[in-house]
């Protein structure tokens, strides 16, 4: 059989979305974070929103987050994003904002943006990559590292007497009366996948339904960074993370 | 024209909304003013002034050292700004609670028993114009009256308008005293 | 809103001037002595009005990174505080600089170093006009000396910050901010519309509208020589604004034998000195720079020609007198008089200052 047989409408499974660029991704092979673009890629070209859409991207792996989504971005300091977000919708209330962000920027340098424009119930959508871990600067310890684990600054595991508890941020945030809804979520198999999406999709439909703050939390692997293989990471994730960031909604108004 | 004043008390005496009142009047009657309140080691231990320009002309600095003009509310402030009237210029103060009087015969000086006019008035808040009134009768810059109630109602909140005759009175009170 | 003639302070005029300059939105946090900006701004609820966006930030930080988002959707968006705010706006001041986003930053100077006083001071020059922030950028500068030019800079600030795409800053002194005067309230200029924000700023990041390439507002390169060639462009920039936007005040400079050079409020002091001086014979011009950055190097070096010295008078320790030496290399002795700690000197000590340290030297 030829391949120009093959290759035909009726025989399509599945295409790349719109939005998604035809470049190089700089994430290592089996990262979250492909998965959860393709996932906003798709959500936001599904809805129609290209055109008012404006994403935030942080300082972390993501950064460059605007080199793969087609959109407007701004790319804001490290831990900036939701204070970035908050100016782009205040003025110019009819676009859709969302923040990109990843532990550290979120829930440690940010934690002050992220609880305040949380808490100020901000109409923008928070996404929350969480991997455990600095990916960008190599490895070093997130505040969500949990308990025992190993990285480049806790290279005898984390220590509670010595650096603290992991912070579940988004549990934070799903206290605060301006959220309307806080979820985690995972993307480490289809049936997750097709559940992200769905939840993003919500996020996004309350955004635009001006009902105050979204998270979604992504619970993600870093097989770099955690010096596993991909299939090892899912299965580290599965065992170690959901247990201490356990999947679902935590508050849906 | 150019009148350069200092008005110098306790806080609560009122003597930074008289400044206020006093800078809009001169606005009113076409002036420039300046309005500056007191800064820098005079502000401690309760004292409190404000330099206040009235001019024809566009005004140079805000902060001076001799005054044509000083009002002299406390010792305290007596002491300080006595000796900084420009020579022919005016000194006025209220007498209360002054043990020591100024002894300046290169100046006008006016002792005015502000507090005693205020109390018949039955209104302790209008003590800081009765004090404005001395200050303008006794000025060589003849601020018009009707000026004077404009810059009154620019001043006050608009709540505070029922005030205006009140405070008419206590200046002409005031003006009594000189 | 027609043109109107008030009595207020400098930080109450700049909160009008504004929502009267058509500016999109103020995002700020309370500190002394500039609180009267933000206070005022929530008095006068101009998002009933013109539909100017006013929010207390959850700190100084937070502000800028909100200027910084609205500057990159095309708005015009300030912000303001104190000293030991601006401190902390640095950050994202850098990235304003760096992404060329046009914004507006107040800074109400007060003395320091560390939390200090909160009475006038001037110690902030260095750090306005020689960065404050990482990286090589400038901020356009400007020093009002006069409630009407707390006003009148925040038209020209958000004109300059728009016409090259940098962020411009007012460098004031609590003196200006806290002391009131007659002022003149220009008349209402209308907000830009969406469209008109979408002509003037095709860069913005405000939604891609008609299948538009998208915009991204960035300050981040990792390829060392693209990086290079940003750089290169924002420095080209820089001069082009050296060329056209420098601004200063001179004030009998011509028939004078000696120099006081001050910027802001201080300038005022030194025009009483000069007064002062005039009537003890001596002649004394004042120059007032009013961009500190772009700094009016020719125009001092111009004015110092034949002149016998130059007291530089400032509320720090002396800062703008590097400037003014730069300018004037050692064609003629160059002395500072500061005071600190939030004391103002009166015109008797500067003119003291130039007796002791320049004339009779």
């Amino acid at each position: 059989m030829e391949i120009n047989e093959i290759i035909r409408e009726e025989n399509k499974v599945y295409s790349k979305p719109e939005l998604l660029d035809e470049v190089h991704m700089h994430y290592c092979p089996g990262c979250s974070h492909g998965v959860v673009h393709k996932l906003v890629s798709e959500v936001i070209a599904e809805m129609g929103i290209t055109d008012k859409t404006v994403g935030v991207s942080p300082v972390g792996c993501a950064v460059f987050a605007y080199n793969y989504i087609d959109v407007d971005w701004v790319e804001a300091a490290h831990g900036r994003a939701p204070a970035v977000a908050t100016a782009l919708n205040r003025l110019w209330p009819e676009n859709v904002v969302f923040t990109y962000q990843g532990d550290g920027d979120m829930s440690a340098i940010g934690t002050a943006e992220t609880i305040h424009a949380a808490n100020r119930g901000e109409n923008i959508v928070m996404i929350f990559v969480n991997n455990a871990i600095y990916g960008m600067t190599g490895g070093q310890m997130a505040p969500t590292t949990l308990v025992g684990q190993k990285t480049a600054t806790t290279p005898y595991g984390r220590r509670v007497d010595l650096n603290g508890h992991p912070l579940e941020i988004t549990n934070l945030m799903a206290i605060l009366d301006g959220t309307c809804y806080v979820t985690r979520q995972s993307v480490h198999t289809p049936a997750a996948v097709r559940k992200t999406k769905a939840c993003l999709k919500k996020a996004f439909e309350n955004a635009i339904a001006k009902k105050g703050t979204s998270v979604v939390e992504i619970v993600a692997t870093c097989n770099s960074g955690w010096k596993l293989s991909p299939a090892k990471a899912n299965k580290w994730m599965e065992e170690n993370m959901f247990p201490k960031y356990p999947l679902g909604d935590l508050k849906n108004v | 024209m150019k009148e350069e004043i200092i008005i110098a008390g306790f806080g609560g005496q009122g003597v930074l909304s008289m400044g206020k009142i006093l800078a809009y009047s001169g606005l009113m009657d076409d002036k420039e003013v300046t309005w500056m309140p007191s800064y820098g080691p005079e502000q401690r231990g309760g004292t409190a002034n404000v330099t206040v320009i009235l001019s024809d002309e566009k005004i140079s600095s805000p902060v001076l050292d001799r005054y044509d003009v000083v009002i002299a509310l406390n010792q305290q402030s007596l002491d300080k700004f006595a000796p900084k009237v420009k020579e022919g210029g005016m000194l006025i103060y209220d007498t209360n609670g002054i043990h020591k009087h100024p002894e300046r015969k290169d100046i006008k000086v006016y002792p005015i028993d502000a507090m005693e006019a205020t109390l018949e008035l039955g209104n302790s808040k209008a003590y800081n114009m009765v004090v404005m009134g001395a200050l303008l009768e006794a000025m060589e810059y003849k601020l018009p009256m009707e000026n004077v109630i404009k810059g009154l109602k620019k001043s006050l909140p608009e709540r505070h308008h029922k005030l205006i005759p009140l405070n008419q009175q206590a200046i002409e009170k005031g003006r009594a005293l000189i | 809103m027609k043109e109107e003639v008030r009595l207020m302070k400098g930080n109450e005029a700049i909160a009008h001037a504004a929502v009267r300059y058509g500016c999109d939105g103020y995002f700020g946090y309370p500190i002394t002595p500039q609180s009267e900006v933000l206070e005022t701004l929530e008095e006068l609820m101009p998002w009933e009005t013109t539909g100017m966006v006013v929010l207390q930030a959850e700190s100084e930080v937070a502000a800028i990174n909100m200027v910084y988002g609205g500057a990159a959707s095309g708005k015009a968006v300030m912000t303001s505080s104190s000293s030991p705010g601006v401190s902390l706006k640095q950050e994202g001041i850098s990235y304003i600089a760096a992404a060329s986003l046009p914004a507006l930053i107040l800074n109400v100077m007060r003395g320091g170093p560390g939390l200090g006083t909160i009475q006038p001071s001037q110690a902030d020059y260095f750090q306005a006009v020689k960065g404050g922030g990482h990286g090589d950028y400038h901020l356009i500068v400007l020093a009002p000396s006069t409630v009407q030019e707390m006003v009148d800079f925040v038209g020209l600030g958000f004109d300059l910050a728009f016409k090259y795409r940098n962020p411009s800053m007012i460098l004031a002194d609590g003196i200006v901010g806290q002391m009131m005067e007659k002022v003149v309230l220009p008349e209402q200029r209308p907000r830009r519309t969406d469209e008109e924000v979408r002509k003037q700023c095709p860069w913005a990041a405000d939604g891609r509208k008609d299948g538009r390439k998208r915009n991204v507002i960035t300050s981040l390169e990792l390829e060392s020589s693209r990086m290079e060639v940003i750089n290169h462009e924002l420095q080209a920039r820089y001069r082009e604004i050296e060329k056209n936007e420098t601004r200063w005040e001179e004030i009998g400079v011509e028939d004078a034998d000696y120099l006081l050079i001050a910027f802001g409020s201080i300038a005022r002091i030194c025009a009483k000195a000069q007064e002062m001086a005039a009537e003890k014979g001596i002649k004394v011009g004042i120059v007032r720079p009013i961009t500190l950055w772009p700094f009016p190097t020719d125009a001092i070096r111009k004015a110092a020609e034949g002149k016998k010295g130059i007291l530089v008078v400032e509320l720090n320790a002396g800062q703008m007198i590097e400037d003014v030496r730069l300018a004037v290399h050692d064609s003629l002795p160059v002395e500072h008089f500061g005071r600190m700690g939030g004391i103002i000197p009166s015109p008797d000590e500067v003119l003291e200052a130039l007796e002791q340290k320049i004339i009779n030297k």
